[in-house]
């Protein structure tokens, strides 16, 4: 398989001021093959929001490059580059209540993307009226407002407007963290038929490890800004190998009471320090219950491991 | 024996422009010391107000508790706001929210806002209620207590601000803490820390509690007893394993397969229920959830299903659980001789009839 997205160290800050800045993405790279979906993992602060706006080009890029098709996109995005992307590369929103512009009609919405496109009114009103019906909803819905829409039927509107582009590549940012349980299921089922259908290459960011597992082949974990686990994503969340995965993993509750009844209570304390003065050394070492000397001095590298299909940053786990 | 806290056919109402919304629609539950009691529901369900309406915190007007009691030991306190000469809400029932940045006062000082409680509540002179605020500080675990207690919430994590709303809500010792969705907001990694700080608080006090919540992973972590609620009744009621392993509603049925599990490998497909919940400014004649349930039956949608029992602990609003229903529905579960099911007396079924 061949890489569509490759990020090569790919750093994001921002300048505080007075000297500071937030290291927000800190040196990432990573592929994602074509047609796969990667999941990003990570707590709220982690940067993985970041990542996948610094991707798309919504954030200039403070250093790095992402290559698209193996051609290096510009740092910084102009007004051109985003008409001549918005047709490959999209992205889904979190909170579908404040990213649909309450006074326009749901099919103006939709449509908004194609207005550089050489179609007749007619035409996009056909385009329109086609992707409603393919995100569940129904064409006579284009002449209402976002406000007469539940949660999960403006995500599919939201679904609707990225994807009339037909683009090859979109990140997901959380679309399903803000819908009940039964409508995240019907949101997550329409993404992966579309999926299927379209043969689309995604990347699913979420803080909900098990509905990450269940729709990404690879997992990657973010932590402060860097990466520190990615593998497939069955063997990232059964036999995790770092040490703050094996966190995340743990304090995952699961619907199963006999399981919980069994689980050990927290073993970490502590919270995700800030970005703006990250550690020396290991990222996660304040809070590693596994934490060694070596950890708090020199930055661990993000290696296979001997035998898997699996990259660990962790110095348990360093060739000596 | 009676329990703790009871709450009986409790109906509550909204006057809105667009009409009259039944919230609430004959919610009866009870909790005993040191037990947790979960809620769970969907945007909509009820699950809140019912808690609000019971703490006396809904505004009224437009609210309006139509029927109903509420009962501390036996004693009947519904609109009251005070009993045996203690506060409802604060001294007998503590209470914490989803969203701890909202409900703190961001000009406050976090040692005041604890201490304010006790000075209300308990008469403290002002060094003893800070004093106090501060054991309570360490009680939630936050390190370096005296220098947190005089800060202010912008310089807490969430995290963190929810650990001061629990210190606020246990001040002054009450019998019952109602948790409104309170991880909702936090990372996996606080969430099990909060829920362990409950649990060990729970079982120092031995407070019951009522833990609001939409995540079914919550409820299985944390719940002795489990009330699914949907469009404003209890539809099914059981213990923590009842609920999973012997569920008897098609609405649990539902929510369980629409959640990846651990077991699930990796061609399992997730189940989505479909549709929406009804819109309760007219519920339906007859099952809430019939326009949803793929074995709805003709019964269903004209009468209003009774409360089955299946056990002394398990009831199901489920036609389905008739003892004269001959259909068999995988997965779902029946009380084992056919003669056991028998409606439990509901004055709530002659309520939704018109």
């Amino acid at each position: 398989m061949t890489a569509l997205v490759k990020l090569d160290d790919l750093r994001k800050y921002f300048d505080l001021g007075r000297g500071q800045r937030v290291h927000a993405v800190d040196g990432i790279s990573l592929e994602i093959a074509e047609g796969e979906t990667l999941g990003l993992v990570g707590e709220s602060g982690s940067g993985k929001s970041t990542l996948g706006k610094a991707l798309l080009g919504l954030h200039d890029k403070s250093a790095g490059t992402v290559y698209y098709g193996g051609q290096a996109l510009p740092q910084r995005y102009k007004a051109a580059d985003f008409q001549r992307l918005a047709s490959r590369m999209q992205m889904i929103f979190q909170d579908p209540y404040s990213s649909l512009n309450p006074r326009m009609t749901v099919g103006e919405i939709i449509a908004e993307g194609l207005r550089g496109r050489k179609l007749s009114n007619s035409q996009k009103q056909q385009r329109v009226a086609e992707w409603l019906d393919r995100v569940g909803l129904s064409a006579g819905h284009a002449s209402r407002y976002p406000h007469e829409f539940s949660g999960g039927q403006r995500q599919r509107i939201g679904i609707a407007r990225a994807l009339i582009m037909e683009p090859e590549f979109v990140v997901c940012d959380e679309p399903i963290s803000a819908l009940d349980v039964s409508v995240q299921a019907q949101v997550v089922n329409l993404l992966n038929n579309l999926k299927q259908s379209m043969g689309l290459t995604m990347l699913f960011i979420a803080h909900d490890l098990s509905m990450v597992r269940y729709i990404s082949d690879r997992m990657a974990v973010m932590y402060l800004g860097a990466l520190v686990e990615i593998g497939p994503a069955s063997d990232v969340y059964f036999s995790p190998k770092h040490p703050y995965t094996q966190v995340l993993t743990a304090s995952n509750p699961e619907p199963d009471p006999e399981l919980e009844k069994q689980r050990a209570s927290t073993t970490i304390q502590g919270e995700i320090p800030s970005p703006v003065n990250v550690p020396t050394g290991c990222r996660f070492a304040g809070r590693c219950p596994k934490v060694m000397p070596v950890c708090r001095e020199v930055t661990p590298q993000l290696l296979p491991l001997v035998d898997e299909d699996r990259l660990v940053a962790c110095h348990l786990y360093q060739p000596e | 024996m009676t329990a703790l806290l009871s709450v009986e056919n409790l109906h509550v109402e909204f006057a809105t422009y667009g009409g009259i919304v039944k919230a609430v629609r004959g919610v009866s539950f009870d909790v005993e010391a040191g037990q947790t009691l979960a809620i769970v529901g969907e945007s909509g369900s009820g699950k809140s107000v019912t808690m609000q309406a019971v703490m006396g915190l809904i505004p009224m007007p437009p609210g309006r508790i139509t029927q109903g009691s509420a009962k501390l030991r036996g004693q009947d306190f519904l609109g009251r706001l005070e009993m045996d000469g203690r506060t409802i809400c604060g001294d007998e029932i503590g209470m914490i929210f989803q969203d701890p940045m909202s409900s703190l006062n961001p000009t406050m000082r976090i040692g005041d806002q604890i201490a304010e409680t006790l000075k209300v509540h308990r008469d403290y002179s002002p060094k003893e209620a800070w004093k106090r605020a501060i054991e309570l500080l360490e009680l939630v675990k936050i390190p370096e207590a005296p220098k947190r207690a005089a800060q202010y919430p912008f310089e807490f994590s969430g995290g963190m601000l929810q650990r001061v709303m629990i210190a606020m809500a246990v001040a002054c010792k009450p019998a019952v803490l109602i948790a409104d969705e309170p991880t909702t907001a936090l990372d996996v990694t606080i969430q099990a820390q909060i829920l362990d700080l409950l649990q060990d608080i729970q079982k120092e006090t031995g407070m019951a509690i009522i833990l609001i919540t939409h995540d079914l992973a919550v409820v299985a972590r944390m719940a002795d007893k489990v009330a699914v609620m949907y469009a404003g009744q209890i539809v099914e009621a059981a213990t923590v394993n009842e609920l999973f392993y012997e569920s008897a509603h098609p609405y649990t049925l539902g929510l369980k397969q629409a959640m990846p599990s651990a077991e699930s490998d990796e061609n399992h497909v997730l189940e989505p229920i479909p549709g929406s919940p009804p819109d309760l400014f007219s519920p339906p004649q007859g099952c809430a959830y019939c326009a949803r349930c793929p074995w709805h039956m003709q019964v269903c949608q004209t009468d209003d299903p009774a409360s089955f029992r299946l056990s002394d602990t398990h009831t199901s609003r489920c036609w389905l659980q008739h003892p004269r229903q001959p259909r068999e529905v995988e997965g779902l579960h029946r009380a084992e001789s056919q003669g056991v099911s028998k409606p439990v007396s509901d004055t709530a079924d002659q309520e939704v009839s018109p």
